[in-house]
Formats: C-alpha cells, sequence, structure tokens
C-alpha cells in the first residue's frame, strides 16, 4: 500500500487511521486512486486469462459480428452523408443537424445508463465494505468508482461512435488529426454524463426514504426516461422529414442553421466537429466541453464528500416489507391450479420475484415511454400527400414488423435474458431438488413471453391501424408477430442460459455481457431472415392487388410456410440446448 | 441409505474427491469432518445432485442420483453451507415453494411449515421477505425449508454457522429425533464437540480421501490409543498439529 503525507481533518471517511508506534502523527496510509482500480484491472485480466476453452471461437464471432456492425453503420452513414454532402447550400447543415441528432441519443443514454450503474457502483458493489471501512481518502473513493461507472456505462456508445465518426472523416475528408480531435471532443462528453448520473442517484439515495434503496431505481428510470422523452420533443426531429411543413425554404434553413439545444454538450460537441470537417476549426466548444466536465467533476466531488456517507448508511438498510397473501395471489394461485402444483409453483415464484423487485418491473415504466414514442413516430410518419404509392403505403406495415422485433428483442434482453442468471445463488435448490430442468426452462419462457405477446400484438395493432391497412396484411403482420415473439423469447432464455452471468451485482447489466450482445445479433438475424421470407409472398400479394396480377399460393405458402418453420426452431432448439446446459452448471 | 462408490471429482488438475467409498445406514446421524479445502462440501454437492462425480456413483435409497435423478432426489433434502435463498419471497412462501418442487402442498404442508417456522422462532417473520432477514434466520429458513418436505436423507452443510446458541440446540435436538425415527443425516461440520455428540459414526477427510472411519471409540483406538477428544483425533489425523508457532506469526 503506498503511502502519502495527508494532513489531519481533511475529510477522509476513515478519521485517524491506525498507526505503528513512533510513527508521525502527520503520517498515515492512503491508498492512491491507482491501487483502488488494480483489483479491477486485475479482474479484467483475469476475466480475459480465464475459460480458455473457446475463447478463440468466442473471440472471433464477436470480431466478426463487431466488424458487420460497424461496416453497416458505417456504409450507412457513408452513403447519406455523401448525398448529403450533394446538396451544396444545406448539405452541410443536414449532417451537422444528423450528428447532433446522434450525439444528443449517445448524451441521452449515458445519463440514464450512468444513473443506474453508479447506484450498484457507489451504494450496493460488493468492494465497498472494505474501501469504505478501509483508510481510504473520500476523493480517491469518488474518482475511482466515478471511472468505474463512466467505463461500465460508456463502452457500449463509445463502439458505437467509432463508425460514427469514420464516416463523418472520410467523407468531409477530416484528415489525419481527425481522431484526435473527435477523441478530445467526445471525452468530455462521456464524462459529463457520468459525473450527472452519479450525482443525481447521489442525492436521490438521500432524500428518499432509507430502506427504499433499490426502489429509487424506479423513480430514477422514469425522471430519466421523461429527461430522454423530453429531449427528442425539445428537437422535433420529425420536422426535417417534412420540408413542406415550414412556411418557406428560408424558413427550413434557419432551423437547420439554428441550434438544436445550445445548452447541451452533445450541441457543442457537434458545432466543434462540424467546424473541423468544414476547415473553419472552432476551438470555443472544445473549451467549454472540457471546462464543464472539470467543473463538474469538482462540484461531483464535493457533493460526495458531504452526502455519500450518509447514503451509503442510508443503502445499507434493509427493506422490511411484508407480503400477506391477497386476493390477487389468490386469484394467481386458483388461475395456475391446472399446470399442477410444481408449475404452479415455479410461476408464482417468477411472478413474486419479477414485481417485488422494484429494478426489474421499474424497467416495464421505461419501455412503456419508448413504446408510446415509437408509436406517435408511426403516427407522424409522411404517409398522405403526393408521392405515396399503394406500395409504399403497404410495406411500411411490413417493415414495422422488422422495427417491432427489434423493439422486443430490446424487452426480451431486458427480461427475459437474465432470468436463468438471476437464479445463480439458488441454483443449488434447484439442482437439488427432483425437479426436472425443463420445467424451469418452460415456465421462465411463459411467464416472460405472455406480457411480451400482449405488448407485441398491442403495437403491430396499433401501428397497423393507425396506418389503415387492410386486412391480409393485418393478418400476416399480427400472425408474424406472435410467431416472432416466441423465437425471440426462446432465443433470449437461450443465449442467457448458454452465456449466465451468475455473480453479478445487478440485473439491469447482464444484457449489457457478450451473451446479451450474441442475443441481440441472433435475433436480429432471425427478424431479417423472417422478413426476408416473407418479402416475396407480400410483394405478390400487393402486385395482385395493384395490378390485378395472379396470386401464385405456392410461392406464398412456401414463403410463409419457411418463416413458420424458422420460428419454430428459434423458439426450440435454444431451449433444449439452455436444457443441456443447465443440467451441465456446477453450483 | 447413501451409498458412494469410488466417488471422485476433479477440478482440472486438481482431485477434490479421490475413489471415496462410504455407506451411511437409515437412521444414522453420520459426521463428515475434515479441514478447510478437504473435499468435504465437494462430496455433499455430488450427494445433493448438484456437482457431476468425475467417476464413481452416488446412491440415495438404492437409487442412482446420476441415472435416475428425479427419483433419487425425491428422497433427499440439502441444507447448503451458504443461505443464498429467493431476497422477494416471504419466510412462508419460500417454503411452500420448496415443498411445491417436491410436488407436495395442502393443510399437511402448511401445518409443518407452520410447526417449524414456530420451531425456529420465526412465526413472526413468516409474512416478511426474506431479504429483511440476518444471516442466522435465513439458516434457519433453509434448515426448515429441507424437513418440510419430510426427506428420506438430509444432507447438511455446516449447519451450525451463524445459528444462536438456542437454535443450535434446537436443531441439535431435532436432527437426533428425526434420525430415531428411521431417517438418515450425514452432515458436515468444523464444530468437533457437536459431531462428537451427535454423531454414531464420524468419518474424516483429507486431501479427497477418508483417513479415518468409524464410531468414536474406534478412533480413538485407531489414532490415539484411546482416551483422546475428537479435537485431539482429528489434529492427529490431519496433521494440523504441525502448525506454525504462533509466537512466530506474531513475531513476524
Amino acid at each position: 500500500m503506498s503511502e502519502h503525507l495527508i494532513r489531519e481533518g481533511d475529510g477522509s471517511m476513515a478519521g485517524v487511521a491506525a498507526r505503528a508506534p513512533g510513527e508521525a502523527a502527520a503520517w498515515r496510509p492512503d491508498p492512491s486512486l491507482m491501487h483502488l482500480l488494480w483489483p479491477k484491472l486485475l479482474t479484467a485480466r483475469a476475466r480475459g486469462a480465464g475459460e480458455r476453452r473457446g475463447r478463440g471461437a468466442r473471440l472471433a464471432l464477436l470480431t466478426l459480428f463487431g466488424v458487420l456492425f460497424w461496416a453497416f453503420i458505417f456504409g450507412f452513414l457513408w452513403r447519406l452523408l455523401n448525398y448529403f454532402r450533394s446538396a451544396q447550400e444545406i448539405g452541410p447543415l443536414l449532417a451537422g443537424k444528423l450528428l447532433g441528432l446522434m450525439l444528443v441519443g449517445f448524451f441521452s443514454i449515458l445519463l440514464l445508463s450512468n444513473v443506474i450503474t453508479s447506484l450498484s457502483g457507489f451504494f450496493l458493489a460488493k468492494d465497498l465494505d472494505l474501501l469504505v471501512a478501509g483508510p481510504v481518502d473520500w476523493l480517491n473513493l469518488y474518482l475511482a468508482k466515478l471511472l468505474e461507472t463512466i467505463v461500465n456505462s460508456s463502452w457500449m456508445v463509445a463502439l458505437m461512435a467509432i463508425p460514427m465518426f469514420a464516416a463523418y472523416g472520410f467523407v468531409y475528408d477530416g484528415g489525419y488529426w481527425f481522431p484526435l480531435f473527435v477523441a478530445a471532443v467526445f471525452l468530455p462528453v462521456i464524462i459529463i454524463p457520468g459525473v450527472v448520473g452519479s450525482a443525481l442517484t447521489l442525492v436521490l439515495v438521500n432524500v428518499f426514504p432509507a430502506r427504499r434503496t433499490r426502489d429509487i431505481l424506479s423513480v430514477i428510470a422514469v425522471l430519466t426516461a421523461g429527461g430522454i422523452v423530453l429531449l427528442f420533443r425539445v428537437v422535433r426531429p420529425e420536422r426535417f422529414a417534412r420540408p413542406e411543413g415550414f412556411r418557406s425554404l428560408v424558413d427550413f434553413v434557419a432551423v437547420l442553421r439554428g441550434p438544436t439545444s445550445p445548452y447541451l454538450p452533445s450541441e457543442w460537441a457537434q458545432s466543434a466537429i462540424m467546424s473541423w470537417l468544414q476547415y473553419r476549426v472552432d476551438y470555443l466548444p472544445v473549451y467549454m466541453l472540457w471546462t464543464t466536465a472539470a467543473v463538474l467533476v469538482v462540484f461531483g466531488a464535493l457533493l460526495h464528500r458531504g452526502l455519500y456517507l450518509k447514503g451509503f448508511s442510508k443503502a445499507q438498510e434493509s427493506s422490511a416489507r411484508w407480503a400477506r397473501a391477497g386476493v390477487i395471489q389468490r386469484l394467481s394461485h386458483a388461475l395456475l391450479r391446472p399446470l399442477g402444483i410444481l408449475r404452479r409453483e415455479l410461476v408464482l415464484k417468477e411472478l413474486r420475484i419479477f414485481f417485488r423487485d422494484t429494478t426489474q418491473w421499474s424497467q416495464l415504466i421505461l419501455l412503456a415511454v419508448l413504446v408510446v414514442v415509437y408509436v406517435f413516430n408511426i403516427k407522424f410518419l409522411p404517409l398522405r400527400g403526393e408521392g405515396i404509392t399503394f406500395f409504399l403505403l403497404n410495406v411500411v406495415p411490413f417493415l414495422n414488423l422488422a422495427l417491432s422485433g427489434f423493439v422486443l428483442s430490446s424487452i426480451a434482453a431486458r427480461f427475459i435474458f437474465p432470468s436463468v442468471s438471476l437464479e445463480g445463488r439458488t441454483l443449488w435448490l434447484l439442482r437439488s431438488s427432483p425437479m426436472a430442468m425443463s420445467d424451469l426452462l418452460w415456465s421462465k419462457f411463459w411467464v416472460g413471453t405472455l406480457p411480451l405477446l400482449i405488448l407485441a400484438v398491442a403495437i403491430v395493432g396499433i401501428t397497423d391501424w393507425l396506418l389503415a391497412v387492410n386486412a391480409f396484411m393485418f393478418g400476416v403482420s399480427v400472425l408474424t408477430i406472435v410467431f416472432m415473439t416466441f423465437a425471440i423469447a426462446g432465443l433470449a432464455l437461450g443465449f442467457g442460459t448458454l452465456f449466465p452471468q451468475f455473480e453479478t451485482e445487478n440485473a439491469a447489466q447482464i444484457p449489457t455481457s457478450f451473451g446479451g450482445l450474441l442475443f441481440m445479433m441472433s435475433s436480429i438475424a432471425v427478424i431479417g431472415l423472417v422478413v426476408t421470407l416473407e418479402a416475396r409472398p407480400v410483394y405478390i400479394y400487393l402486385r395482385a392487388q395493384a395490378f390485378g396480377e395472379p396470386l401464385e399460393p405456392l410461392t406464398m405458402s412456401l414463403g410463409f410456410g419457411a418463416a413458420l418453420i424458422l420460428c419454430g426452431i428459434a423458439t426450440v432448439v435454444p431451449i433444449r440446448i439452455a436444457q443441456k446446459r443447465l443440467n451441465a452448471i456446477e453450483r | 441409505m447413501i451409498k458412494l462408490t469410488n466417488l471422485s471429482k476433479n477440478y482440472g488438475d486438481f482431485c477434490a474427491v479421490d475413489a471415496i467409498n462410504l455407506e451411511v445406514p437409515r437412521g444414522e446421524l453420520f459426521g463428515f469432518l475434515g479441514p478447510n479445502g478437504a473435499g468435504k462440501t465437494t462430496t455433499l454437492r455430488m450427494i445433493a445432485g448438484i456437482l457431476r462425480p468425475t467417476g464413481g456413483t452416488v446412491a440415495i435409497g438404492g437409487v442412482d442420483v446420476a441415472a435416475d435423478p428425479v427419483r433419487a432426489k425425491m428422497k433427499l433434502g440439502f441444507i447448503p453451507d451458504r443461505p443464498f435463498i429467493y431476497e422477494k419471497l416471504t419466510g412462508a412462501e419460500f417454503l411452500r415453494f420448496v415443498a411445491g418442487l417436491y410436488d407436495q402442498e395442502g393443510p399437511q404442508v402448511e401445518h409443518r411449515a407452520r410447526e417449524l417456522l414456530a420451531l425456529f422462532d420465526l412465526e413472526e417473520w413468516r409474512d416478511e421477505l426474506v431479504e429483511s432477514y440476518s444471516h442466522g434466520m435465513r439458516q434457519k429458513l433453509i434448515i426448515s425449508s429441507a424437513f418440510v418436505h419430510r426427506p428420506e436423507v438430509i444432507v447438511v452443510d455446516e449447519p451450525m454457522v451463524g445459528l444462536d446458541p438456542k437454535a443450535a440446540r434446537i436443531l441439535k435436538d431435532l436432527f437426533r429425533e428425526y434420525t430415531h425415527r428411521g431417517h438418515t443425516i450425514m452432515m458436515s461440520t468444523h464444530t468437533l464437540e457437536v459431531a462428537e455428540s451427535l454423531c454414531q459414526r464420524i468419518g474424516i477427510i483429507q486431501g479427497g480421501r477418508i483417513r479415518a472411519l468409524g464410531t468414536m471409540k474406534e478412533l480413538q483406538a485407531t489414532a490415539m490409543g484411546g482416551g483422546a477428544d475428537l479435537e485431539d483425533i482429528f489434529l492427529k489425523l490431519t496433521g494440523e498439529n504441525a502448525a506454525r508457532a504462533l509466537v512466530d506469526v506474531l513475531d513476524a
């Protein structure tokens, strides 16, 4: 342990630490920031070195998917930006606006992610007892935990940003120094939400009654979700899709030229990057970003010094809550009676644990907000007026399936994917009981799938109604989303069991693991395949409707049949594999 | 009732349990002792069907755990050393859930659950979520859950950890009474007085092998030539007397 000279009474949590006899009173041990981060680095190294079997294949698979994902984002943006570049006057304005929108999106995601991650990092992590009880300087503890929170919540966004900035750099000839400049601009964009998110969590933990620490997550989630929606409503992105909504081209250009949200750091980052790409480098936004980040870190540290110990103490107190058998419990008990004793108890256990765990159900609020935004966006799609063909009008609900599938995959990643991981510590009970693992998996499947199914049919049904599609397209889209939901749930459960996170401290972090990434990629692949397989039959139908050409029942049956079989395989096979894996797990 | 035949478990190159042969008959309370890392927990977890043996077999009531796990586990109750249970269930709900795993429900289960909770002074906590229970209370709840479905065999890993003296006494009486009724208990413990006073036979395991096996008298005769207590026998057999002198450690 390194030792530094620190004056007494500087606010260290440890107070006067134990000293060897004869040691000068002014000296006491002070683990440095690096010392506090060291175990995290060692853990990361051990994790990298462990599980040698299949590590190469995993790495190769991850690299392949990662490169494909990067190539997709890069390719898409590259084409779009080249198109913008061809528009002389408003091209750079549109590119800047697009960058601003993406950065606002990143900033919002980072804020939400940091708020959730900091609760576990600062208040629930297993190493806190050791660190808070040890002679650790408050500032080093704050910086170590802040850094950990920022890394945990930002790495995925940072990875996604790379192809995005690369596309801007290539299209606008950013030059060799562009990556460095982007790094200098993007780093404070990551730090600022980290500091703000952890400060928000700190205040909330202190404000709300003790015994409710975990429950605060729901409040945090609602507040942050509300904030995100507000941000997007401030930006009003749909305006840019409908230039005819502006009184004149001058108005449209004026809106494009004006700052979207001048007080947001993402806006400063956007203007800094666009100024570089237009060869009129403006360093003021960079100074603003760094000074804001620095000032916020100082304020965050002072807030931490004042409030952390009180909040940490509150977080230790358990929530004493009673749960007596009420009407709903008795009703669900009666409704589930046909399942038999074992399956009924498994389902009841799943439901009780889910609805009593605020960290779980609070995410429903967030999802509800996302679904409302999704439906809202469909409602405001510019699908009326000139140039909107019969084909376009009917293709949208079909493509809507892919987007709904993506929304459902995200939800399954949050709720179904972690379900086996959350059994980790209690697996001894299930493994030592005479229960078949298939019962456990299928009970988890149905408990997760039924709400997902209701949501899926509601999303597709409402959006189809808003788009006023005909009965055939309505039937196809509703049936497809039903089978797709089964497939997504099966994949989520399968990948969740194949890549379990038994030792995780926070359920919200499980979907961001390697297995979560693989699940999302596989799920998107299945959705893409289903939509591709159904594209031909739908095209034949639309062609028949529009031009009176004959239907081809065999081709249509083959397309729809293949999609159905694919969904069936994607539902059953992962669960079968998961069953074998669960039987082999030794805990 | 419990029969281990050439039971082995390897973790990579490390052999945690090395070809153990052991029979615990019906109605016996068997004590399983050994230093830390000797292979006690691994053996008990293999008996409970949580770990898969690298070699050999485990039979409970004549049923092979690997060949017919469901039938074998119907006869078994397991109490682990670490009380991890569902935090968001109440004590009563947890007991009901465990009974459900063994396909049991109804007034008899409710009655047993009530009696067990009352026995361990948990009656007032029955409708409170487990997350607010202390370590000892969780341990008592897990012990109750092992008895709620009335198994023929109970496998217990370190039952006394975290228990207050009253609960420890109740548990000892419960174990004694349960075996008197013809059930079998296999228990690992570091509390040698408990093993000495409760167990009909004791096995001492070290380095994955059973070093000594028998009644207290037989162990005394084998290890010390009679007269010694279990602590002396244990230390002699496991070589713990060769520990570094305390003065050396404290002066270092």
